[in-house]
């Protein structure tokens, strides 16, 4: 029997797809993946398709939304029935994207993927920085800016993943089990610069955040959107509003990491300088020689780390090591390392290569902006 | 070895430093530990460019990191 076939041909020839607006009713979403429901307004109806494999359509309305439908319309040869064969499909107030994200989000707490315990600590000094993004966003310039501003040490690994459209979810799900079997980054940023609901849709993807939960190193998700939080974001180890946002999160400043090596450098040179000059006062000719070959071992380490070129100002306390220092402690033997610490009336020692002199502060008086620079230790004797 | 490891092997090394009780040798061992954590975390700040790479993939599953020039 042609005649519902021949029906059919001439139905679609002659409406375009085209969207349709009304209440959805009698919604059912069959075993074998299809939907089927009804869209009224208070004159008609009209049934309504959406075949799994066709539809584009984040997730099934609810009876009583009011929707709009973009759709074909058709006849069902073998019932004889006419059909409105829907593909796209939106909700007022986005209901469908919110729904589908409350899915979604419900699922991977059930899964507890979502638990506050799972976060872990972003490192602090990374070496390197894997970067999940496209090639040609605006997200990877804008990390690379950053990266290159505060600490150029630090390397940016790019692995490269379509960021929007459909081979999305599936391109970023490849890229994060590249960067697991890898193991090559401290950490990991996912994520793309701002766009519309749609195009960051694939961080939204439930294949996608379960890829990334999975993730052996911490991660930051930067999905650039300003309102809403998408699913990578609940799922990432910290979540960051922009791109560059996240590499401020990943990376140090590294004028702050110089300081502290300069510091520890310069404490280390102190108390190395100290304890042979205590050696040294301690038993005549035997302590002078022991001295003797202890400043030589210095002078040797001091040289090659001159020779290895270590642009670094930790050099100068080396260098004035024989210059000599004293030591600065509480009774408690606390060193002070800080004259936040200290008050009116505080009883200190004071280790000098000869002895100890005890001393009481009599006042305080902090440098206006305090700075890692300020802080006490180690005080030189001139 | 990280900048991490270094930096806090070198504030490990001072703090072991202030024990009154560490003999002189020891204290000279440490010293030279600490110079060459020194040398390794200054090494890394040296570092005046940051450097931008693509991660590839061979087909037999070997990672490989090349050069990748905005």
């Amino acid at each position: 029997m042609a005649l519902t076939a021949t029906a059919r041909d001439v139905l679609e020839g002659a409406f375009m797809p085209l969207w349709v607006r009304g209440e959805v009713s009698d919604f059912k979403a069959h075993r074998n993946g299809h939907w089927y429901f009804c869209l009224r307004d208070q004159d008609a109806q009209l049934k309504c398709v959406a075949w799994r494999d066709r539809r584009r359509i984040p997730a099934p309305p609810d009876d009583g939304m009011q929707i709009v439908a973009l759709g074909q319309l058709t006849i069902y040869p073998g019932r004889g029935e006419m059909r409105f064969s829907v593909t796209r499909m939106q909700a007022e107030g986005d209901g469908l994207w919110r729904k589908a994200l409350e899915l979604t989000r419900a699922r991977l707490q059930a899964d507890g993927l979502l638990d506050p315990a799972r976060k872990r600590n972003i490192p602090r000094h990374p070496r390197r920085i894997a970067v999940i993004t496209s090639r040609d966003g605006a997200a990877l310039r804008d990390i690379f800016a950053v990266v290159q501003r505060r600490c150029p040490s630090v390397e940016v690994v790019l692995v490269p993943a379509a960021v929007q459209g459909d081979s999305a979810p599936e391109s970023l799900c490849y890229a994060l089990d590249q960067v697991a079997r890898w193991r090559g980054a401290d950490v990991l940023i996912i994520g793309r610069g701002g766009g519309g609901r749609e195009d960051l849709w694939a961080f939204n993807d439930e294949r996608v955040a379960r890829a990334l939960a999975e993730c052996p190193i911490p991660s930051i998700s930067a999905v650039g959107h300003e309102i809403d939080i998408s699913i990578c974001d609940l799922v990432a180890d910290l979540r960051a509003p922009t791109p560059s946002a996240a590499a401020e999160a990943a990376v140090p400043v590294q004028a702050a990491l110089r300081e502290r090596l300069r510091m520890s450098a310069a404490a280390m040179a102190a108390l190395t300088s100290n304890r042979v000059a205590r050696a040294r006062a301690s038993a005549g000719d035997a302590g002078r020689r022991l001295a003797d070959d202890a400043a030589r071992r210095i002078e040797r380490a001091r040289l090659e780390l001159e020779s290895a070129g270590g642009r670094l100002n930790a050099l100068s306390p080396l260098a004035t090591l024989d210059r000599g220092y004293a030591i600065v402690r509480m009774r408690d033997r606390q060193t002070v390392r800080s004259v936040g610490v200290l008050e009116p009336g505080t009883a200190l020692d004071i280790r000098f290569r000869d002895g100890v002199a005890r001393a009481t502060v009599d006042g305080v008086e902090p440098n206006e902006a305090p700075s890692m620079d300020s802080a006490s230790f180690p005080q030189e004797q001139q | 070895m990280s900048f991490e490891t270094s930096l806090e092997r070198l504030e490990e090394i001072a703090a072991r430093l202030e024990e009154d009780e560490l003999d002189l040798d020891a204290a000279l061992a440490l010293f030279e530990e600490g110079i060459a954590e020194l040398r390794a975390a200054s090494n890394f700040l040296a570092q005046a460019e940051t450097r931008l790479k693509q991660l590839n993939e061979a087909a037999d599953g070997v990672f490989r990191i090349d050069d990748l020039r905005a």
